[in-house]
């Protein structure tokens, strides 16, 4: 689409944007993690040569029919549950027409007036507070082509068509235009990213466009009962570039009402280089797609029993995983955030938790010196050469007083690098804590021995030199006694 | 139904199609020829009959579903075979502008 050509627009200042209210809905295409397309039995792999994985059906050859993939129904019912919405027990696929050349049917297959799920909603956090954020609903479709302006040598004259991502299984999940700020869509995002990998239902890979999203956004004098006019902001496909876009819009709009303009009702690009939205001209009859239901494929019929069969293999989702730790572990509210943020760290966490016996400690572990580790060689926690096991043994180690918290972060690293337990590594280095009494006994005898001035001046009155004993004590255990036992020990033989 | 010729040539733009002032004339007046054969229809009392969007019998839930399996898919070259322009593996379809 051709940009139109706006004049630099002074932005509102801070003072009049706090007389507005911004209104927020966003529109979000989520990628199923399928191994086919939604119709047809093409691969959805990544990165594949272009044109390689068509057939008939993807390609809208005359005359091939589509079938619907079972298990795209299942994963966007799980995101639909996920989000909390009711599910209909009949819905139905449309054709939504439209031109262009990465959409060889002629039509995208979509749904309309009776999608697979609708009144569902997400709680987001936000400034210490939740707020819920209704889903208006929740619809099945494929996926266009891809069309490439640049890079050819004829591409003033070209464009390129790729047809792999055609038919690749999408949901549309639409909010309701309950957001009132840049940070609140952020925080839905981030919800939702984290929702539907939690349920599994997407990888929701960003540089891979497995999730895209669409602001529409308009502002309106603060208290005002009616909404002002959207404009609809596309092709931003980062969180943080929402941001920036909703802040800019929101900017825009708020001065071009207080300069006594008018917002347009129109769709704006996002320029990730500049943070700004340009307005597009679009075809005058751009949105009359002309929907009428898919006379190919049978209405998506969903049995009480399949529904309940769905809802089953649902795992615990972030929100309650949160609550849980909070409430049984005794984990705080922002450590419980920080270790249900994946799935995978989530798991990680509940095996070191269980495996330890402490919880807390667990997660000080998870997310010091575990995410220290691993975001220093750029790894993922499922590609930890420490396994959840593993740091769990640690962690108990410290815990029945075994190693010390210090001679634990001493043994992770040597974990870390060869993979073997903690208990692997300190038989082999000796490093075992001292605790047999016999044992550290004829230590602390040795050091008082060595040291008769020392204990001299102890005992007329001194204490402080116990200081010295105690160091003396750990360099000969070469750090494994228990400082604790040595005091004590000391005390005890001097007095 | 009487077809305005600013009706016929929003549905040619539409269908992606160019019409002369003469075609215009000629296909409001088919179109309107159509329409008022098939008003006929609206004749019949539908009012108690459910709206059937397709004459696919209602099947058992997953009946009409296939399960997740990957088919060999065409490849590139018959993809390709029958492009009018294709290069670097591509479809090359005339630059595209936005009308």
């Amino acid at each position: 689409m051709r940009e139109m050509s706006t004049p630099t627009l002074e932005l509102a200042s801070a003072e009049a944007i706090a007389r507005y209210e911004p209104v927020i809905g966003l529109e979000v295409h989520v990628q199923l993690a399928t191994v086919t397309k939604i119709f047809c039995g093409c691969p959805t792999s990544f990165g594949a040569p272009p044109n390689t994985n068509v057939c008939p059906v993807c390609l809208g050859l005359p005359g091939a029919l589509p079938v619907l993939s079972k298990d795209a129904v299942e994963l966007a019912v799980k995101a639909a549950l996920a989000l909390n919405c009711q599910i209909r027990s009949q819905s139905r696929f449309a054709r939504k027409n439209y031109f262009y050349p990465d959409l060889p049917k002629g039509y995208q297959i979509s749904q309309y007036d009776e999608p697979l799920a609708e009144h569902g909603w997400v709680d987001i956090r936000i400034d210490g507070q939740t707020k819920r954020l209704g889903v208006t609903r929740v619809h099945m479709e494929d996926d266009a082509g891809k069309s490439i302006h640049d890079g050819f040598k004829d591409s003033d004259l070209y464009t390129y068509v790729d047809l792999n991502r055609c038919g690749t299984p999408l949901i549309e999940i639409v909010s309701e235009p309950d957001m009132r700020s840049a940070d609140e869509a952020y925080a839905y995002l981030t919800e939702l990213k984290q929702m539907l990998q939690f349920v599994e239902v997407s990888t929701c890979d960003m540089e891979k466009g497995h999730l895209r999203c669409d602001a529409n956004v308009s502002v309106r004098p603060k208290g005002a009962a009616n909404f002002g006019t959207k404009a609809e902001v596309k092709n931003v496909n980062s969180f943080r570039f929402v941001k920036i876009a909703l802040e800019y819009e929101i900017a825009r709009q708020v001065a071009l009402i207080e300069s006594g303009g008018e917002v347009a009702q129109e769709t704006r690009l996002f320029n990730p280089d500049t943070g700004e939205t340009v307005g597009m001209r679009s075809k005058e009859h751009a949105h009359d797609y002309r929907y009428f239901p898919e006379p190919d494929l049978a209405p998506l019929r969903i049995s009480d029993a399949w529904l309940d069969q769905i809802r089953a293999t649902l795992p615990e989702l972030p929100a309650q995983k949160r609550q849980r730790f909070v409430e049984s572990f005794g984990l705080r509210d922002y450590d419980a955030q920080v270790v249900t943020l994946t799935r995978a760290t989530a798991d990680y966490y509940e095996t070191v938790a269980a495996v330890s016996g402490d919880a807390r400690a667990a997660a000080n572990w998870v997310m010091g010196e575990l995410t220290g580790a691993l975001n220093a060689e750029g790894k993922a926690i499922e590609e930890s050469p420490v396994s959840a096991r593993q740091l769990g043994e640690l962690v108990a180690l410290i815990r029945g007083g075994e190693i010390s918290n210090k001679l634990a972060k001493e043994i992770f690293p040597k974990m870390l690098a060869s993979g073997e337990s903690a208990p692997a590594i300190m038989e082999r280095e000796g490093l075992k804590q001292i605790s047999d009494s016999g044992a550290l006994e004829k230590i602390v005898d040795d050091a008082i021995a060595a040291s008769p001035k020392q204990v001299e001046q102890y005992k007329s009155g001194k204490t402080a030199v116990l200081g010295y004993l105690v160091g003396q004590v750990m360099k000969a255990s070469r750090g494994q006694a228990n400082p604790g036992s040595v005091n004590e020990l000391l005390r005890k033989k001097l007095c | 139904m009487k077809l305005t010729s600013e009706r016929v040539r929003y549905v040619a733009g539409l269908a992606n199609l160019n019409l002369s002032d003469e075609e215009v004339e000629r296909f409001r007046a088919d179109l309107s020829g159509i329409l008022e054969h098939v008003e006929k229809l609206n004749e019949l009392d539908t009012s108690g009959v459910p709206p059937m969007a397709q004459v696919l019998y209602p099947a058992e839930d997953t009946a009409t579903l296939r399960p997740d399996r990957d088919r060999p898919p065409l490849g590139a070259q018959t993809a390709l075979a029958n492009a009018p322009q294709a290069g670097a593996g591509h479809f090359k379809v005339p630059k595209v502008i936005e009308r």
